[in-house]
């Protein structure tokens, strides 16, 4: 713990004997940090995780200054990290500040990603809050002379405890009566090391002092307004767009005419004439302009006449992605451990299923489109202003590209728009970067809308073939499971290497680090106990190496509302030959309490009427049917039922209520959570119903809102409900992603309920859905 | 360039311009708002609206030379002089509306612009009023209610 004497808001400190002073004040850290080199010798030693000041200060006003690697997308996580913190402390939420996401004065936990930061991500932070709490506690009894045991603390003052023997005392005079938190902390820190254990999302700390029993949780639990809500309504929230550096120049990018296309020629003396224009910067295949204004960078982009050769026909025509897709072979195969005979279950049956679902690529489409500030000074030392999810993995990666040691480059995490994934907020950060190094001065890179909705990475493409056995007597015997996809890391999700990035793979870095990411039954699906199931999956070779704009990525969830729609919806094709309900199907093959109750918990407030789908005497042009579907990730289970019209004319689906149990373990902000749920089963219905990547033979053609659709107020439901199950004996688990996962499913199968037609390819867009229901 | 003279947020603001940029950048680049943001540059969004003359407009696609007198008000000049926040704003903080609250700017002002001339403006009337818009994350459910919650404030106020 770093304590502060007097009442400075600046601090300054030295990081190593090369001469580096970091200095900045708290309060404005996120917008004006600066590195000062003094020695072209590196640099800044990143906090260490096992001093408990890396992690938490006490100041003299007896607020709380946290130092955190996690960070704020926009679900409440640092609201309800405050609430933790605040709870171990007994101090109150107000007097508690974070820092988040900044290189040099945050440990590296991995960033955001899996729906963990508060699963993982706030052990830490609870654990050194017990650890400062303990330690504060300690001074106070030797400043009050009052034994520990017969102390307590509310709102960061220290006293004894009413009604023991040092309390009496005290009322006499013989003691002082309390001390705060911002009077113990001009004592000097005691110098404390944690124990440290796993990195990433799993690092965590320890101490002796053990965090509050959390049946005594008092902050922990309740509704706290999010900090950031009444700045942002107000105006005065800082987005990384909003980052002004002394000097700072705009840059704007111009990519190539399709996927393979390589630069002929770059003209820009028609940008030479605009006012306040810099250069045209061109490195290979990647060309930006830089100009003083951001006006003038748009209509320099514009003006200067780029030639590119003919882009390769690299991508197979749209109407013929599913086929090649079935038809390419793999790249990488994982199959899950066999569990009885399925090929002996499907020749016995008495009904036998075969089904085909196709799911495909989605984009991030952020609202805004990718922003990053990058100040590359000549002698190497940077600071990069993103809202990229993973900030320390961007200072390497940032780092390799500008060819200097990871020292020398400082990450400093700020609100950009959404999220979702790996949405490309990297990407624009690594254009900043290489745009800077050029001139020389701070750059401030915008995307424009296509930037973003066509050359972003996208959510991958997947495909699956089901088959199910069904027996005479109406049970389920076997299900073979076979998915086609994607990688989900084709660009890793950590982007800590400079291939990893858009702007860098047009310069002629190649990315070696993606990965083979499945869209496979275990992990994506509901663990469903079959007599016998035989599951694989395979991942497909990307189009093309290099600079593709349908390179795949992670997208909220990654492979789960696919899988989930192909496997969700083919329990329900199951349940419907078998000629029961769908929800009592469900509960026959699995065995988790929670997924039961989950279902049960969204049945129960649907008020669902026990029945196998479609719907009896259902003939009318617009039908109403309802769906369900289950989602269980990583411990967080949910069931979502959706109510919808069909117009059979039409082809319109209209969802007109959506009810959403939700077990996510311990509770920490009922309010916030259900407006994360709330949120994520709208995106998710227009992920369902609009959604869709368009491309011909080299580019992505879905470029803008016109031509890549997402939910709107109109296909809102007039009722949207969430049912919260607190599990206080369980510790909290994710929120950020499950209730994306079931969405697709529990529609599809409303619309089966409704019109007796399944349809197994997304969206369940109007040409779609009319011409399967007129058949 | 030209010199032109704007009036926003209650006060007058002289600016040299290419006199087609984007009343956006200006807002952003030459006043420093950070409010109106960058969306699509495309006017499909609504993340860059602002007021102008009490309608909510898109500044990204409004040419400055087309602002000539008319009072524009962004997010930063909704809030009363003495810095109470305006009651649709103070809605939305009730309803803890957003998510990452990127496009607020395009909710908030078009809902103030509803109310203002509509201050009884139906569930169907609200969402009529919305259908340009986007939020991205998905925040609709709360949006919609803290509409409906500012327009009962505004009804027991007037």
């Amino acid at each position: 713990m770093k304590t502060h004497k007097g009442g400075i808001t600046r601090r300054e400190f030295v990081r190593d004997a090369g001469g580096l002073v970091i200095g900045f004040s708290i309060i404005d850290a996120a917008i004006t940090p600066q590195l000062f080199a003094q020695s072209t010798v590196a640099t800044a030693v990143p906090p260490s995780p096992k001093k408990l000041e890396s992690w938490l200060h006490i100041l003299p006003d007896g607020s709380v200054q946290v130092f955190t690697g996690k960070l704020e997308i926009g679900m409440g996580v640092d609201t309800a990290f405050t609430q933790i913190v605040a709870e171990e402390l007994d101090l109150s939420p107000l007097r508690v500040k974070f820092v988040l996401g900044d290189t040099a004065t945050t440990t590296d936990q991995g960033g955001v990603g899996g729906s963990t930061s508060v699963s993982l991500g706030a052990r830490p932070l609870r654990n050194v809050s017990a650890a400062a709490r303990a330690a504060l506690v300690q001074r106070a009894s030797q400043q009050l002379g009052v034994p520990v045991d017969q102390l307590q603390v509310k709102d960061g003052v220290v006293r004894a405890a009413a009604g023991s023997r040092a309390a009496a005392a005290g009322s006499t005079g013989l003691q002082a009566r309390q001390v705060t938190y911002g009077e113990l902390a001009t004592a000097i820190a005691a110098e404390q090391d944690l124990k440290v254990s796993g990195a990433g999302f799993a690092l965590n700390v320890e101490s002796s002092a053990k965090p509050k029993d959390p049946s005594k949780y008092t902050v922990v639990g309740t509704s706290v307004p999010r900090i950031d809500m009444a700045p942002k309504i107000l105006g005065t929230y800082k987005y990384v767009v909003d980052v002004r550096v002394p000097g700072m120049l705009h840059g704007r990018v111009v990519r190539p005419a399709g996927v393979g296309a390589t630069l002929v020629s770059v003209d820009d003396s028609p940008a030479k004439t605009i006012p306040g224009y810099v250069k045209t910067v061109v490195e290979k295949d990647f060309v930006g302009v830089v100009c003083e204004h951001e006006w003038a960078a748009v209509k320099a982009a514009k003006a200067i006449k780029v030639t590119w050769s003919a882009p390769l026909q690299a991508f197979p025509e749209q109407k013929d992605l599913y086929n090649y897709m079935r038809a390419a072979t793999p790249k990488s195969t994982r199959k899950a451990p066999k569990t009885g005979d399925v090929d002996a279950a499907l020749a016995g049956a008495a009904k036998k299923l075969d089904a085909k679902y196709d799911v495909p690529f989605q984009s991030h489409a952020t609202m805004g489109p990718g922003c990053g500030v990058a100040d590359v000074r000549p002698d190497g030392i940077t600071t990069v202003w993103s809202g990229g999810q993973k900030p320390h993995a961007l200072q390497k990666g940032y780092a390799e590209l500008l060819g200097v040691p990871a020292e020398r480059v400082r990450v400093v995490w700020m609100q950009d728009a959404g999220s979702y994934g790996r949405p490309g907020f990297e990407d624009a950060g690594a254009d900043a970067v290489l745009l800077s190094k050029a001139v020389g001065k701070p750059v401030r890179v915008q995307w424009m809308r296509h930037d973003m909705t066509a050359w972003g990475a996208k959510g991958p493409a997947c495909v699956y073939d089901l088959a199910g056995a069904i027996d005479a007597q109406g049970n389920v015997t076997g299900v073979r499971f076979v998915s086609r996809a994607f990688s989900g890391g084709e660009i890793l999700y950590l982007p800590d290497a400079a291939g990893n990035y858009l702007g860098a793979q047009l310069t002629g870095i190649r990315n070696t680090t993606g990965v083979d990411e499945f869209a496979d039954w275990g992990a994506n699906a509901p663990p469903y106990r079959f007599p016998s199931l035989d599951a694989s999956s395979h991942v497909l070779a990307g189009f093309h190496e290099s600079a593709s704009p349908l390179r795949s990525t992670h997208l909220r969830d990654p492979e789960g509302p696919a899988t989930s729609f192909a496997v969700e919806c083919f329990i329900d094709e199951l349940a419907a030959a078998a000629d029961i309900d769908p929800i009592e199907l469900r509960l026959k093959h699995i065995d988790e309490p929670r997924a039961k109750y989950a279902l049960r918990a969204a049945a129960d407030k649907y008020g669902w009427e026990s029945r196998p789908s479609p719907r009896p005497n259902n003939s009318g042009n617009v039908v109403v049917g309802r769906g369900i579907a289950l989602g269980v990730r990583n411990g967080t289970y949910v069931g979502t039922i959706a109510e919808v019209e069909v117009n059979r004319t039409s082809g319109v689906v209209k969802v007109t209520r959506l009810v959403c149990s939700h077990d996510c373990g311990l509770i920490v902000n009922p309010d916030a959570l259900k407006s994360t749920i709330a949120a994520n089963l709208v995106q998710s219905l227009g992920r369902t119903t609009k959604e869709e990547v368009m491309f011909d033979r080299s580019s992505v053609t879905s470029v803008d809102w016109n031509s890549y659709k997402v939910a709107r107020a109109s296909d809102v439901p007039a009722s949207v409900e969430i049912v919260l199950i607190d599990r206080k004996d369980l510790p909290p688990g994710g929120a950020g992603e499950p209730s994306s996962r079931p969405t697709a499913a529990a529609i599809a199968n409303a619309v089966f309920d409704a019109t007796g037609v399944r349809i197994r390819q997304l969206p369940l867009s109007p040409e779609r859905v009319k011409a399967a229901v007129n058949v | 360039m030209a010199r032109m003279t704007l009036s926003v947020n209650g006060r007058s603001h002289v600016v040299d311009v290419d006199p087609d940029c984007p009343l956006l950048y200006v807002l952003r680049d030459n006043l420093e708002l950070n409010n109106p943001r960058f969306g699509c540059g495309l006017g499909q969004c609504g993340a860059c609206t602002v007021l102008m003359d009490n309608r909510a407009v898109r500044s990204c696609s409004l040419p400055v030379s087309r602002v000539g007198t008319a009072r524009i008000v962004t997010i930063e000049g909704l809030a009363s002089p003495g810095g109470q926040p305006h009651h649709v704003q103070q809605a939305f903080i009730d309803e803890q509306a957003f998510q990452c609250g990127y496009c607020l700017n395009g909710w908030v002002l078009t809902a103030k612009a509803l109310l203002d001339t509509n201050p009884k403006a139906s569930d169907a009337e609200v969402r009529r009023a919305c259908e340009s818009l986007i939020c991205r994350c998905g925040s609709h459910t709360r949006i919609f209610s803290a509409i409906q919650r500012a327009a009962k404030s505004q009804a027991v106020r007037a």
